[in-house]
Order: C-alpha cells, then sequence, then structure tokens
C-alpha cells in the first residue's frame, strides 16, 4: 500500500526509509498512546482492565492468523484450537514441571508452533478450500484431544492455572497482569512489523500475490507456507497461554470452531493484511458483546423486550452480533478497520482539499 | 567471454501434455554474453521452452544443462541462485506489494536473515544487510528508471511500467542468464526502443546473457547475435539474424511469403 507522506518530508538516508511508523505523527501518536496505555491500569477499573487485557491476548493470536490469512493467503479455521492448545501447553508446562508461569508462556508457544508445523505439512500442497477443510481436520483433531488428554487438558473439569510472578511478586490482579500482557503485544508487533519489512516476510507476501512467479525468484513454496503455519501458531501459542494465565482456568469446549471462526473476522475486520488491523480487529471484537450487552439492558423490559423475549438470549444476540458485523464489513469495508483508518489519516492530511 | 562452454543447453528437449506435443526434440544451445532470440508463430512453443529453462515444466524427454550443471529436474526455486531470471509474457508481479519491495524480493537468493533475524531487525544484521541490498536496489531502479514510482503499489501500474518492474525484478536477481518472454509485447514504439536499449545495456554492460522470446521481428534482428525458429514444436532452423531470414522455411511458417519478394516490414 501506498504510504502518504507530507509534503516536505524527504528522506536522506535508506534507514529513515524502512522505519515501521514513517511519520512525524505515527511515531507521536505511537508514544501518546503507550503513554496513555501505561497510566490505564492507574484510571480504569478492573472491568476495562480485563477487556483490554482481552484484547491484547486475542490480538497477539489475531496477528498470527494475519500472517497466516492475510499475508500467507492461506487460509485456517482451526485457529482457536492452537490458540486452545498454547492455553493448556503453558497450565500443564507450570503444573507438571514447575517451571516459571512466566517461561511457560513462551514455551508453550513453541510447542503450539511445532505442533502447527505438523499441520502446516499438509498445508504447502493445499490451497483454497482444500486447506480449509484440512485445517477443520486440526481443528477436530485438536478438541477431541483436549477432550480426551486428561494427563493434559484435565478433561473436563478442566485445568485450573496460575498467575505468573516475578521474585516473590505474583501478577494476580488485573493491574499488573496488564502490563504483562502489554509488554507481549508490543514484541509480538514489533516482531510482526520487521519481519514483514525483511527478507522472509517479503517472501509471505510474494507467495500470496503470485506463487508461480514467487517460485522463479527463488522462493521455496512449500518451506514458507509451512513457516507461515508454523508462524501463526506460535503467536496463538503466546496468545492462547497469556488467556490462560489471565482467566486462572481453561476449560475444554472453550477453543470450538465458533471460536476459530471469530478469529477470522476479527482479522477480516481488522483488515487482512494488516499488522495494526490484527488488533484493531481483536478489540472490536472484544467491544461488540459489550455494545450488544448494553444495548440488551437498555432495552430490558420494555415493549420490545416483551416482544422478541431478548432478555434470556443475550449469547444468541452476540453471534448474531458477530455475524452481522462480518458480513458489513466483506460488503462495505472489505479492506477491514485498517483501510478506514488510512482514508481517516488521508482526509484529514488532505483537508480542506481532499479533492 | 572468456569461458567458452555454453551457458545454456538444451538437448533433444521434447513436452508432452497428454497427447499434445509441444516440443520435439528441440536442442539448442546459448553462448555466454550472447543475445538470442526464439521466434516462431503463436503456438510454436517458444514459452514452453522457457518454462522449461525456468523449471515451470518439466520436459519429457531430454536434458537442460545450465553452467555446467543438468538442470532438469531442479526445482525451479533452487534455479534462481544459480543465477537464471525470468520476466513472463503476462505480467506477474507480486501486485500489492510497492515496486521496491517487488524488487527486494528478486534479492531473496541473495539475502541471508532468516524470519528469527528478521524478527529482530536491529540485532544481528537484518537492518545491515537490508540496507547494502536496499543500495544495489536502487541502482538498478535508476538504470530502469523508475525512481518515481519507488513506493506504488505495483498493481496500479500501467503496463508500461509493469514491464519495467518485471524487468528491475529479475535483474536484482543478479542472473548470469536472464529469460525474456516477449519483453516488448504491448508497448509503443518509443517504449520499444527504450527496451531495446535496455536491453543491449543488460547484455553489453551487465555482463547478462539474454534469452528472449519477440514477437517484433525489427528489434529481433537488430539486437540478436543469433536467432532460433519454432514451429509447430519443432526446430525449423538457427543462425544469424540475416541467416534467419533468408531460409525459404522461414519466410513461408513465420512471414506467410511465398514468392521471393522483399519483405517491406523488415528492416535488413
Amino acid at each position: 500500500m501506498t504510504v502518504m507522506t507530507p509534503a516536505g518530508d524527504f528522506r536522506t538516508s535508506y534507514r529513515a526509509d524502512t522505519t515501521i511508523f514513517p511519520t512525524l505523527g505515527g511515531r507521536l501518536a505511537l508514544w501518546v498512546g503507550l503513554a496513555l496505555l501505561c497510566c490505564a491500569p492507574l484510571v480504569l477499573d478492573r472491568f476495562f482492565l480485563s477487556l483490554l487485557i482481552n484484547i491484547g491476548t486475542l490480538g497477539i493470536a489475531a496477528l498470527g492468523l494475519n500472517i497466516l490469512v492475510g499475508f500467507t493467503g492461506q487460509i485456517s479455521i482451526g485457529h482457536a484450537a492452537f490458540f486452545g492448545l498454547g492455553a493448556f501447553a503453558s497450565a500443564w508446562l507450570h503444573e507438571h514441571y514447575g517451571i516459571p508461569v512466566l517461561l511457560c508462556i513462551p514455551i508453550a508457544g513453541l510447542m503450539t508452533a511445532l505442533v502447527g508445523l505438523v499441520f502446516g505439512a499438509p498445508a504447502a500442497r493445499l490451497k483454497g478450500l482444500y486447506l480449509a477443510i484440512a485445517t477443520l481436520a486440526a481443528q477436530f483433531i485438536l478438541e477431541d484431544f483436549f477432550a480426551r488428554a486428561q494427563w493434559f487438558t484435565g478433561g473436563v473439569a478442566g485445568r485450573i492455572t496460575e498467575s505468573p510472578a516475578i521474585g516473590g511478586f505474583v501478577m494476580d490482579r488485573e493491574e499488573s497482569y496488564f502490563y504483562l500482557v502489554l509488554a507481549f503485544v508490543i514484541v509480538m508487533f514489533v516482531a510482526a512489523a520487521n519481519l514483514m519489512r525483511t527478507r522472509d516476510g517479503r517472501a509471505l507476501v510474494a507467495v500470496r500475490d503470485h506463487y508461480l512467479s514467487a517460485e522463479i525468484m527463488g522462493i521455496n513454496l512449500a518451506y514458507y507456507r509451512t513457516l507461515s503455519f508454523g508462524i501463526a501458531s506460535f503467536y496463538a501459542g503466546i496468545g492462547g497461554a497469556l488467556y490462560a494465565h489471565h482467566l486462572l482456568f481453561v476449560s475444554v469446549e472453550a477453543f470450538n470452531i465458533l471460536f476459530s471462526i471469530q478469529f477470522l473476522g476479527m482479522v477480516i475486520i481488522g483488515g487482512l493484511g494488516s499488522i495494526m488491523g490484527s488488533l484493531m480487529g481483536a478489540a472490536f471484537m472484544v467491544a461488540l458483546p459489550e455494545v450488544v450487552q448494553s444495548a440488551a439492558d437498555a432495552i430490558a423490559g420494555g415493549a420490545l423486550d416483551r416482544m422478541l423475549k431478548i432478555g434470556g438470549n443475550i449469547s444468541f444476540l452476540r453471534e448474531m452480533a458477530i455475524g452481522a458485523a462480518i458480513i458489513l464489513f466483506l460488503i462495505f469495508e472489505p479492506d477491514g478497520l485498517a483501510h478506514r483508518w488510512r482514508l481517516i489519516k488521508a482526509y484529514w492530511k488532505l483537508y480542506p482539499y481532499s479533492h | 567471454m572468456g569461458d567458452h562452454a555454453p551457458i545454456l543447453q538444451a538437448e533433444s528437449v521434447s513436452l508432452r501434455f497428454g497427447g499434445i506435443r509441444a516440443l520435439t526434440d528441440v536442442s539448442f544451445a546459448v553462448n555466454r554474453g550472447e543475445v538470442f532470440s526464439i521466434i516462431g508463430p503463436n503456438g510454436a512453443g517458444k514459452t514452453s521452452i522457457v518454462n522449461c529453462v525456468s523449471g515451470r515444466y518439466r520436459p519429457t524427454e531430454g536434458r537442460i544443462r545450465f553452467d555446467g550443471q543438468d538442470i532438469t529436474r531442479m526445482r525451479p526455486s533452487r534455479r534462481a541462485a544459480l543465477g537464471l531470471g525470468r520476466t513472463f509474457q503476462n505480467l506477474a508481479l507480486f501486485g500489492h506489494m510497492s515496486v521496491l519491495d517487488n524488487i527486494m524480493v528478486g534479492r531473496h537468493h541473495l539475502l541471508r536473515s532468516g524470519f528469527l533475524s528478521g524478527m529482530v531487525y536491529w540485532i544481528g544484521g537484518a537492518q545491515r544487510e537490508e540496507l547494502a541490498h536496499r543500495r544495489e536496489v536502487e541502482e538498478i531502479i535508476d538504470f530502469l528508471e523508475i525512481q518515481h514510482i519507488r513506493k506504488a503499489q505495483a498493481g496500479t501500474l500501467s503496463y508500461g511500467l509493469r514491464k519495467r518492474v518485471e524487468l528491475a525484478r529479475a535483474v536484482a536477481l543478479r542472473p548470469k542468464l536472464i529469460l525474456l518472454d516477449e519483453p516488448m509485447a504491448g508497448m509503443n514504439l518509443e517504449e520499444k526502443e527504450d527496451m531495446a536499449r535496455t536491453i543491449l545495456d543488460l547484455n553489453e554492460e551487465w555482463g547478462m546473457t539474454i534469452l528472449m522470446i519477440e514477437h517484433d521481428m525489427g528489434v529481433v534482428m537488430d539486437i540478436s547475435h543469433r536467432v532460433m525458429v519454432l514451429d509447430f514444436g519443432r526446430k525449423l532452423t538457427e543462425g544469424r539474424p540475416e541467416e534467419v531470414m533468408a531460409h525459404p522455411e522461414v519466410r513461408r511458417a513465420y512471414l506467410g511469403e511465398v514468392e521471393d519478394a522483399p519483405a517491406e516490414a523488415v528492416p535488413a
């Protein structure tokens, strides 16, 4: 995508031309945003912090899926299963081997990546609908594994997880856990942004845009398609592990196909092939049920409620809202929130001479 | 050019798709430093040959040797590292990437940083490597005069510009042999002249051997050292441009001439 730079903003070195945030405004917004986030635990209550933590954990996993779907052009409808695998792996590692939770999280990411590579190997040879079915198989195989492998997941009872701790300081409150998730979000997003501006990131996009000529350029298709699966699973594993140690309980039923579709929804709504879009999509997906909830609360007891009996069916309303959001985005903004955000920025840059 | 062995050798290459014989027993050799053109009517098998050399098709029979190595069964992606670059007849750019990134993809086999060192950009040399290669890519951008569009999305460019970007991407591979599949198709006279000059520069100054498919006989006769003529998947003849033009079979098959009259459209 073409980056619009303000008039007179000239680059004098290749280094200055390859930064992640190309404009001064973007860099300022980044630092102000980070500063605000760092202050968030001082201002926001636990409910909102918990929402922000959810956005972070889901955002990391969504970014992984975006690397796979948005950047490499492969599809996966089993992402939630890998998210779940990361959650169980981290909990299991801690309980079984006594590894500190902070170490369990990256190790769980690596374990998930390994499993992802196994399922990704056939992906190197499949495309489109066939690949979708293969990943659907991954979803069901892993879900079945969760239900049966009692040693690993605790079976139907689920698994209790612990809060991470540094030294004697236990991060068992939203206020402290928020900073841990923020740190992971920053590291994972910077890593992805770096990946996309170097050799292997370009190779992934090349495979997506034109795999035949990518091959002629010396890009090994099978390697990069599999690698993309591995990276996506790693991100899912990290996100899942962070999710597990936040909720303090992991249930076997949580990581179903509906959750996988939600991840796809995040990526589509946020913007396929956009790094920040993954976070925006996750934020949208986390905020949507809350908005639906307050809307339902507002009409609860009214004439509409009595007519449709919404009160007891809030979860059903939520799924409907997600479905409607995906459809509306596909029709009106197929490039996602990230694209809409770029348009808004361009509007203000050109204002009042937008034509 | 020092080494006298041909850089590319096709030995009785045949290619069949089911009952269709795309190529039958085609042998030829491209010498180092040459501009070698393949001409022939539509469907003669020109692109099939280029696809066999670049690895998209595997010949049913015969061998292809590149730079002393048998590449008949080699994966296409490994041929890039040997020094084999190509452009496509129908544009094959990475449409959503910037022109710059498209050309940087051409450096793929020359870059060493994997995904891990890419992720930690500043540590471990990925940044240094990127910037060093950027410098070389900028030289190619200068050479092809596409500075003004380096940040543009490749898919949004005009046809002529896309052709140039595709050539730039192939040149970025630093190939010893570059395969050009109809580099001038759909261009106007001025663009064709530019492209012809570019090809000559690549050959003479950058030292690349050129294997080219082209329909514009004027260009082919002007810039090629040798020409091979294909017809119905068979090799008709091969030689210096003026020899090929004088060949009666060529006049009949390709130029559609029966009499001995001079062809007006063809400059001597």
